[in-house]
């Protein structure tokens, strides 16, 4: 994947997602919008819950290890120079009921990577933002 | 309360880079949609498409409602051009609705697209050059999952690990289209040859499990739905087949939160609304923009339980023309390109009237299920010929 990486614009709703895993943030996080009334996760982030509409919500750090929910294995060049294959997945984060990330598998092969495969976030740093990624938790 | 009814239909050249123009394709498709139903502008007073003219790509959505309007010389009571509805065959629905409540008499639904000769006149049709993924494509473009295939995708592999679908059974949606797709004329430039389960596994893969044949082909083509209202039936010709429900849901509008495809929320609500069932049906016409898709929408509308659609279709003999239950007769999007979910209420009615030619179903159809739509997006109607 040596191209650039399509990169979202930041604003003051998905900044902390898209920055928490910078360094300064206590080491680099996994943030995820958190209610502060009802305690479920909303993501994508929004400035109200989406299970109880309260407004106290607020970034919050979870663990940032999952499982694989699924995962498909890319195989077309979507972009030039986009290198392939590479493994496109969905994770669902430990502690974060209902919320699942669309993410990259990193760090192995492609048929190393399983679907209920247990994972963890690295991040990718580029123009300013983290990329959440996921490499095998072994 | 009055009925709803498709009294004409009309379907443009099929092709890939054609030059006629976006609006001499829809012209053509609107004729020949009048031609069919017997109706002349003076008579037409609505006008409904899905999803509007395009703000971004113009070859998505090249006409908008407005300039059909303003060509044909409609003098519209009701007019709607929206994308914001649960998916692309709710623009019939909601027409359904519009003379179902004496809003419109006779209204033209259309679907434009244009997306391969767009590509291929790139001065005419400048790509989107963004700088930003913006809007829900932040949350899949920076993992370089751009096309709506990697979204899929992932559906279909958790149905093989969890369900244990096979690839040779996902093949059996495009070997069917493409034995239906090679007996309608309007998909001569989509299909040319006969596919083989041999070079079905050995084309490329573009994102596992899917391969090449998995996924349809940018078209050029105006596709056409006339939708009268049951008390002006008196004004058309020809047998009108009536909308005798219509579906249409959202529960997360997202490609990747939810668990489960809309259609599996939409296929309940569908058999809800009417006395039919599933065992009334005659023939399905299910979106197939990608292999998965239909798989799906026989388990949502309850052909089969959850998790047997990949059996059902083992094989391709219940799914064939002379099988059980007769899918995609016409090729679907796969085998006869992407009309993006109106050839589908087009084929349906083909089928209804006996009008099919070479590929007509025997057993003289009454009752048809078009959908369209995948992931968030799901639509479907009942259509019945009295």
């Amino acid at each position: 994947m040596s191209v650039k990486r399509p990169r979202p614009r930041l604003d003051a709703i998905n900044r902390p997602f898209w920055t928490g895993g910078d360094a300064k943030n206590d080491g680099g996080k996994l943030y995820i919008t958190h209610c502060g009334d009802c305690r479920e996760w909303t993501h994508p982030p929004r400035e109200f819950c989406r299970h109880c509409q309260s407004e106290n919500v607020a970034p919050e750090a979870v663990a940032g290890t999952g499982r694989i929910d699924t995962l498909t294995v890319n195989h077309q060049a979507w972009m030039p120079g986009l290198e392939v294959p590479f493994v496109i997945a969905r994770v669902a984060l430990d502690g974060v009921p209902g919320v699942v990330l669309t993410t990259n598998i990193v760090g192995c092969a492609v048929d190393e990577v399983d679907i209920d495969d247990r994972v963890r976030v690295t991040f990718e740093e580029q123009d300013g933002v983290w990329f959440p990624l996921f490499e095998k938790d072994v | 309360m009055n009925e709803a009814y498709i009294t004409g239909v009309g379907q443009s050249e099929v092709g890939v880079r054609l030059t006629r123009s976006p609006m001499g394709l829809t012209m053509d498709a609107i004729r020949q949609a009048l031609d069919d139903a017997g109706l002349t502008f003076e008579q037409i007073d609505g006008v409904a498409s899905y999803p509007g003219k395009s703000h971004g790509y113009l070859g998505f959505s090249p006409i908008g409602v407005d300039e059909v309007i303003e060509v044909c010389g409609i003098k519209a009571r009701w007019h709607m051009g929206a994308g914001e509805i649960p998916a692309q065959l709710s623009a019939i629905a909601e027409a359904a609705n519009a003379v179902k409540t004496g809003q419109a008499r006779h209204i033209i639904c259309f679907r434009t697209v244009y997306e391969a000769a767009a590509m291929s006149r790139p001065e005419e049709y400048p790509p989107l050059r963004r700088e930003f993924a913006d809007g829900s494509s932040q949350w899949t473009a920076p993992f370089f999952a751009i096309s709506a295939a990697c979204w899929v995708a992932q559906y279909a592999s958790r149905h093989m690990k969890r369900y244990g679908m096979t690839r040779e059974q996902l093949a059996q949606i495009s070997l069917n289209a493409n034995r239906n797709a090679l007996l309608n004329p309007n998909a001569r430039a989509i299909t040319k040859k006969v596919l083989t389960i041999d070079d079905y596994m050995a084309s490329r893969l573009i994102t596992t499990p899917f391969c090449l044949h998995d996924c349809d082909r940018f078209t050029d083509c105006s596709t056409v739905i006339i939708v009268s209202a049951g008390d002006a039936l008196d004004e058309v010709q020809g047998a009108p087949v009536r909308i005798a429900a219509t579906a249409g849901s959202v529960h997360r509008h997202s490609w990747d939160q939810a668990e489960w495809m809309a259609s599996y929320a939409t296929g309940p609500d569908l058999w809800a609304k009417t006395d039919y069932t599933v065992k009334d049906v005659d023939t399905v016409q299910f979106y197939d923009g990608f292999a998965f898709f239909p798989i799906t929408w026989l388990e949502a509308l309850g052909f089969c339980e959850v998790g047997e659609g990949h059996k059902f279709v083992e094989g391709g003999t219940r799914i064939a023309r002379d099988g059980e239950l007769p899918l995609n007769t016409a090729g679907g999007q796969i085998g006869a390109g992407r009309l993006h979910g109106f050839g589908f209420a087009h084929e349906a009615v083909m089928q209804l009237r006996g009008n099919a030619g070479e590929r007509q179903i025997p057993g003289d159809p009454k009752v048809a299920v078009a959908t369209s739509g995948g992931g968030p997006l799901a639509a479907a109607l009942l259509l019945a010929r009295d």
